[in-house]
């Protein structure tokens, strides 16, 4: 079998050689050895697997939670279902507080690590990163002990003696946007400091020259100027912020189902792998007509500085 | 130009590498059966030494699988999974060589119907007779002819006494307001709404949507005391005062009673969810004598306590109960009463979905 397999990919080249279609193309072997085994693995484990959700996603589901190879869209259907819109509708409110939180609290960030000696960037950049060394899991865990009624917060605020009664900071929905903002902050973080850093300063210096306040300036220059790395660090917290579904599971206490939560059930509870196919589907979806929308802005804006 | 065609080659490169691939194994496997853990070379009077297990993760020590290999001298190859649904849909592609699976009883009952398991040969279990009659001719499976069982348990109401002064009776207390924000309860759609269509007077196995919908209504009605849902570690909860009290799977109450001893284990009186764990050879198994010797081999007393005594499940196995140490013979026992009027969850076909659909309603209204 691996013998038929090799023997494929050695002669199948040849027989595909441009003499045979009669054009002039001639393959650049060079960029066929880097590319192929990128292009082979995308293929088998991203295409493929798309396709075969694709696939799925206009089955029936068994009355055993098998597949039935009947042709259906009701799986489409049923998410025009008020119940399965207002999850997405939560789920989108959701990440949009947290995308929201992550830019508020890390444009000033990103500003000082970008505008701190040289010296010093590459250890604030460091420190960023740490922490995606450790498990996310793991990191939710020790939110968790951190928040729990007995937990360090609790203990040190009695022990303090600033509160009597262990306050409810668990099993609710700010504690899921904490472990949202916590987990996804990085994300929002590396783009913003990547756009504020290549900021021209002279442009700044040349507002304030004109009589621009230094909120001005900001407002006319440095935020334009750094919107494609806001752009692209809201799309890189809001996307998977739809789908990690183990954040309202653990520190939501599985009180607050998001879209992901409810893909997760449709295969593991409800045996009903058709439509959670077909709801992955539409996630994707959105996240495809999301990446437009960026594409969209971020060309926009290059013509824009053409202009000037 | 050049660029775009190269990549399209690559792309049909390794879609033939994937075709390829897929009609190898056809051709590798004996029966058509896709890639196997490890196939005989058919066509022999006597078995390989050879057993392929499918069991469920942490269920199963590795002493017995290595006394069982030198006792016999069979090869055993262990895989294991962490829902009944993962087996199903594994087996149901095709027995990928498999000698022995562990389905719950609603799942037994659905592979016999979709005719996916082997009639067992009792001649060749004597030691079936240790296990206690009530764990044998379940609905499931009336004769036994395809299942044997395994260990068993119970989803109950575990109370921590020293936060709750009054008494918990059943799954009704829970409404109580002193347990505001206060519960920690499985994530199982089927015990929680099988709890409530039992207080309502109906069956836990109900198939009627409105009797559903109804106990869905209930449940809403129980979610301010809710503080979370958790399948994966309720007893943490209970242990660190997190809860005053929840509904819980019977094993996860006796680890924490071991951690904190205010817990107490409350059976609720409506309804105790029962759950039964059982040795069944898939249809298509390519070692179906080694597999009975197996099953043999775990129904042996001393095997069966050695496997209670790391994993503290309910053990229907009379003869091994006797052996164990009173301490885990005292936590892993029932009383006799609650066993009768406990109730299994079956599977419920169709209704499987609307189930879902009222347990995502009652998760939406949470907020």
């Amino acid at each position: 079998m691996k013998d038929q397999s090799t023997a494929a990919v050695m002669s199948n080249p040849n027989q595909s050689e441009p003499k045979k279609t009669g054009k002039k193309f001639k393959i650049n072997t060079g960029l066929l050895w880097t590319i192929s085994p990128a292009t082979i693995w995308l293929v088998l484990f991203l295409v493929v697997p798309l396709i075969l959700v694709l696939f799925v996603s206009f089955m029936s589901r068994g009355t055993y939670g098998g597949i039935e190879y009947t042709f259906t869209i009701e799986n489409y259907l049923r998410f025009l279902d008020p119940l399965y819109l207002n999850i997405m509708w939560t789920s989108v409110v959701m990440a949009g507080i947290t995308t929201l939180a992550c830019l508020i609290l890390g444009y000033p960030f990103a500003y000082l690590i970008a505008r701190s000696p040289v010296q010093y960037r590459t250890i604030l950049l460091f420190l960023v990163i740490v922490p995606f060394w450790t498990n996310s899991l793991v990191r939710t865990y020790a939110w968790i002990v951190l928040l729990r009624t007995e937990g360090v917060i609790n203990n040190l605020l009695i022990y303090l003696g600033w509160i009597q009664e262990p306050l409810q900071l668990l099993y609710n929905d700010g504690a899921v946007l904490i472990g949202l903002i916590y987990t996804l902050f990085p994300f929002m973080v590396l783009p913003l400091y990547g756009s504020i850093e290549k900021l021209d300063k002279s442009l700044l210096e040349a507002a304030s020259d004109l009589g621009a306040k230094p909120w001005q300036a900001f407002l006319k220059v440095t935020l334009p100027l750094t919107m494609p790395g806001i752009v692209s660090g809201s799309l890189l917290v809001f996307i998977p912020a739809l789908g990690l579904f183990f954040i309202p599971d653990l520190m939501g206490g599985a009180k607050t189902m998001i879209i992901g939560n409810l893909i997760k059930n449709q295969f593991l509870t409800a045996r009903d792998w058709p439509f959670g196919s077909a709801l992955s589907i539409v996630l994707m979806i959105l996240t495809l007509i999301l990446i437009a929308i960026y594409v969209r802005i971020a060309e926009g804006d290059r013509r824009g500085i053409h202009d000037i | 130009m050049k660029k775009t065609f190269s990549i399209l080659l690559v792309m049909v490169l390794s879609l033939g590498m994937l075709l390829a691939g897929c009609g190898g194994s056809d051709n590798a496997g004996t029966n058509g059966n896709g890639e196997a853990p490890e196939q005989e070379s058919s066509g022999n009077q006597e078995e390989e030494k050879v057993l392929n297990v499918f069991n469920w993760s942490e269920y199963l020590p590795q002493e017995v699988i290595d006394q069982f290999e030198q006792e016999t001298g069979i090869k055993v190859n262990y895989d294991t999974y962490s829902s009944n649904e993962e087996m199903f849909a594994k087996l149901q592609a095709g027995n990928a060589g498999y000698d022995i699976a562990v389905p719950s009883l609603y799942f037994v009952e659905v592979m016999v119907k979709e005719g996916m398991l082997e009639k067992i040969n009792k001649d060749n279990i004597p030691n079936l007779k240790n296990i206690g009659d009530e764990f044998l001719g379940r609905d499931a499976d009336p004769n036994n002819d395809y299942s044997v069982p395994y260990m068993w348990g119970k989803d109950i109401i575990a109370v921590n006494k020293e936060l709750v002064d009054f008494e918990v009776k059943g799954y009704k207390d829970l409404f109580n307001p002193a347990f505001e924000n206060s519960l920690v309860v499985i994530d199982e759609p089927r015990t929680l709404l099988g709890g409530m269509l039992e207080m309502l007077g109906y069956d836990a196995n109900s198939t009627n949507e409105d009797e559903i919908r109804e106990a869905g209504e209930k449940l809403k009605e129980l979610l301010p005391n809710i503080k979370a849902f958790d399948s994966d570690s309720p007893k943490t909860m209970l242990v660190s005062n997190e809860v005053k009290a929840g509904v819980v799977y019977g094993a996860e109450a006796a680890l924490a009673m071991r951690e904190n001893p205010a817990i107490e284990i409350v059976y609720p009186e409506e309804f105790v969810s029962l759950w039964q764990d059982n040795l069944v050879i898939p249809k298509g198994a390519p070692h179906k004598e080694n597999a009975e010797k197996f099953i043999n081999f775990i129904l042996r007393p001393d095997i069966s306590a050695k496997i209670s005594m790391e994993y503290p499940y309910g053990n229907p196995n009379v003869e091994a109960l006797k052996e164990l140490p009173e301490d885990i013979r005292y936590s892993i026992t029932v009383p006799a009463d609650v066993v009768e009027r406990g109730k299994f969850i079956k599977d419920v076909g169709e209704a499987t979905v609307i189930y879902d659909r009222v347990w995502t309603e009652v998760k939406n209204s949470a907020q």
